[in-house]
């Protein structure tokens, strides 16, 4: 256990930390970055964002690999969300971005859409929009301009919402559902797009513990069952830690560590950037716990040493 | 199994019906008793190819074809194109108080024809045509001031600067209207809205930009649905947002514009209906649009005929009468709607 002192003095740096080792892709795209690699379907070569004078995202590289999992942590405002909207082109940037070999920017916005399904942090939920409706809103990629919803589009939707345990639900209106229910049709939207790519902001943070297992554990399922590649970012490091592939920690708006879950989860990593001490304890499964620890700042005019006086009465 | 995703028939099926039901009693209602079966016998005796020979008296088939029917038939526009414009706007704009006037277009019709009032020329032609020509330049300052600064607008600065641009013509409008108060009832009438001097040359005048609004904003209602989620999530959705909201707004005001050129700023319609199509069918644009469209048509058919007959042989401004049908009317549908389904 590192002593809190040390923890607070670990500076807060803007490359990798040394030790955790850098995917070989990464490694490629980065020395590379106009050679699109065969195994990459996603990869970002000195991706930046500026939001007036502040940089939000500082020339960021990086390659995921077909049907990988990749998770984004990071602190608030470590330029996670930045990335991922970049990655969806809702974002104007600089530096280049490629799905399955192709540049983003250079494609017709439809064709993107059919190739990467974007879920913000807070999706527009209409109040009195139904499942179906919301649903079938994931075609609008495959279809033409005045394109309507085809049978088929129904018949593909209604599929997927049994799938997610959603096909009595169709009927209802957005606003009478409860939090996991949306998250599960959102995703829903998100999957009738049937795009290889999936970009998760993180949406599991106002569920309860097992429903947002239960959120994880279907994107884990479809993107096995469909080969999807996935980029989410994510607040629960434990649970973090336990489904993805690999992990990007962003500080500052740059990828400061990315590696397999056990590496980058690291007590002096995750204490310097998330900037509070933090205990990583591994399982005797061999899952990887993270556990915030509480800071105990003195506050002025009481000591903890000293119990405080108590009033007269004893 | 799934419910059908948007049974949208039904909604339009009745309310052509309404429609129907209402232009037959507003042809067939007036100061000149006339029945039914004149009304149909003149309508037969209009098909050409039919040869169908009526025997209504002439001036029964004139008072039915050349009064009450140009006068029904353009009441029937404005309230499809101000019920639909209205319907285009909430809708991209996101707005529930969103209405066709929303970005300027009475303002700068009112001023258009302020000016040509008060500059006393003959107000039968140039009226109609200033009007229009002020509500599109209107809204096309909106847009181009709330678009400008970055390629990526919200829609909400467009609505501020729609807030702004209508503030500055209204006060050019009312200056003029003060400096000349002798046409102030003549401007007043105007604003109230009226259809008492409608005749076919109105209608094949604004029937064109009738036409093309009509289709444009059907053909979108796909599209309008995906603007529900917002401009960010439509736009990852494949579709331009910008783009697309040009379109429709363009459309919507184009209508908008025409409609107000020939009637004068009847409100309400285009809050009132898409709302109560909404809270009584389906929320979907798929729905709200041609239900919108048609049951607006309805709607101002049947407030014209309160509005020539109720004081005849008198007319109340038709303005006053979509508020007064319409409120009421409106606020029953909202608190029937809401004891039902115990939300909002």
């Amino acid at each position: 256990m590192t002593p809190r002192a040390q923890i607070a003095g670990v500076p807060v740096v803007d490359r990798p930390v040394e030790d955790v080792p850098v995917l070989e892709s990464d490694m490629r795209s980065r020395s590379a970055g106009d050679q699109p690699d065969p195994e990459a379907m996603v990869t970002f070569d000195r991706v930046s964002v500026r939001f007036g004078t502040t940089e939000a995202l500082r020339g960021v590289t990086g390659a995921v690999r077909r049907g990988e999992w990749v998770g984004l942590i990071g602190a608030n405002g470590a330029g996670k969300t930045t990335l991922l909207r970049a990655l969806a082109q809702l974002e104007r940037y600089q530096g280049l971005v490629r799905v399955d070999g192709q540049p983003v920017n250079a494609l017709a916005r439809r064709r993107r859409a059919q190739l990467m399904a974007y879920v913000p942090q807070a999706p527009e939920l209409p109040a009195d929009m139904t499942v179906i409706d919301y649903t079938l809103l994931g075609r609008t990629p495959h279809h033409g301009y005045f394109g309507l919803d085809t049978e088929e589009d129904r018949v593909h939707c209604g599929r997927l919402l049994e799938q997610l345990d959603l096909a009595a639900e169709a009927g209802r209106t957005l606003s009478t559902l409860s939090g996991g229910e949306v998250q599960r049709v959102v995703l829903a939207r998100a999957l009738a797009q049937d795009a290889p790519v999936l970009l998760l902001d993180e949406a599991t943070s106002a569920l309860d513990l097992g429903r947002r297992v239960d959120a994880l554990e279907i994107v884990d399922h479809l993107r096995q069952e469909r080969g999807l590649t996935v980029i989410s970012a994510l607040h629960d490091l434990t649970l973090a830690g336990q489904f993805v592939d690999r992990l990007m920690l962003m500080a500052e708006g740059g990828i400061v560590a990315s590696g397999p879950p056990a590496r980058v989860l690291r007590e002096d990593t995750l204490s310097a950037y998330y900037g509070t001490p933090v205990r990583v304890v591994v399982t005797e499964d061999g899952d990887t716990v993270v556990v915030p620890r509480r800071t105990r700042l003195p506050h002025p005019g009481i000591s903890t040493d000293e119990p405080e006086p108590t009033g007269g009465r004893r | 199994m799934l419910p059908r995703q948007v049974a949208a028939r039904r909604p339009i099926l009745v309310a052509v019906l309404i429609l129907m039901a209402s232009i037959v009693v507003g042809v067939t209602v007036g100061p000149v008793g006339i029945s039914v079966g004149d009304v149909a016998g003149t309508f037969l005796a209009h098909i050409p190819l039919l040869h169908f020979h009526t025997r209504t008296s002439a001036l029964d088939q004139a008072i039915i074809w050349q009064l009450r029917m140009p006068r029904v038939v353009l009441a029937g526009l404005v309230g499809a194109m101000l019920a639909s414009g209205g319907a285009a706007y909430q809708g991209v704009f996101r707005n529930p108080l969103a209405d066709p006037y929303l970005l300027g277009v009475a303002a700068g019709a009112g001023l258009g024809a302020t000016l040509v009032i008060v500059s006393g020329n003959d107000t039968s032609v140039i009226l109609p045509a200033a009007a229009f020509a002020g509500a599109v330049l209107a809204v096309t300052m909106t847009y181009s001031v709330g678009a400008a600064g970055g390629r990526r607008t919200s829609g909400r600065s467009i609505v501020l600067a729609g807030v702004a641009v209508a503030a500055l013509l209204t006060a050019f409008q009312t200056y003029l209207q003060q400096q000349h108060s002798q046409q102030i009832q003549q401007i007043y009438n105007w604003i109230l809205g009226s259809l008492s001097v409608a005749s076919w040359s109105d209608v094949t005048l604004i029937l064109p930009y009738v036409v093309i609004s009509a289709v444009v904003l059907l053909s979108h209602r796909r599209i309008l649905d995906v603007f529900r989620v917002g401009e960010d999530e439509a736009g990852a959705l494949g579709i331009h947002p910008e783009r697309a909201r040009l379109i429709i707004v363009a459309a919507a005001t184009l209508g908008t514009a025409a409609a107000v050129s020939v009637s004068g700023l009847i409100g309400f319609v285009g809050i009132i209906v898409p709302h109560t199509v909404r809270l009584t069918t389906n929320a979907s644009y798929r729905v709200v649009m041609p239900v919108s469209m048609i049951g607006g048509a309805a709607f101002l058919v049947l407030a014209d005929l309160v509005a020539r007959t109720v004081e005849a042989p008198a007319e109340v401004p038709i303005g006053v009468v979509t508020a007064c049908i319409g409120a009421p009317f409106f606020l029953f549908v909202l608190v029937s709607r809401r004891a039902q389904q115990g939300v909002l």
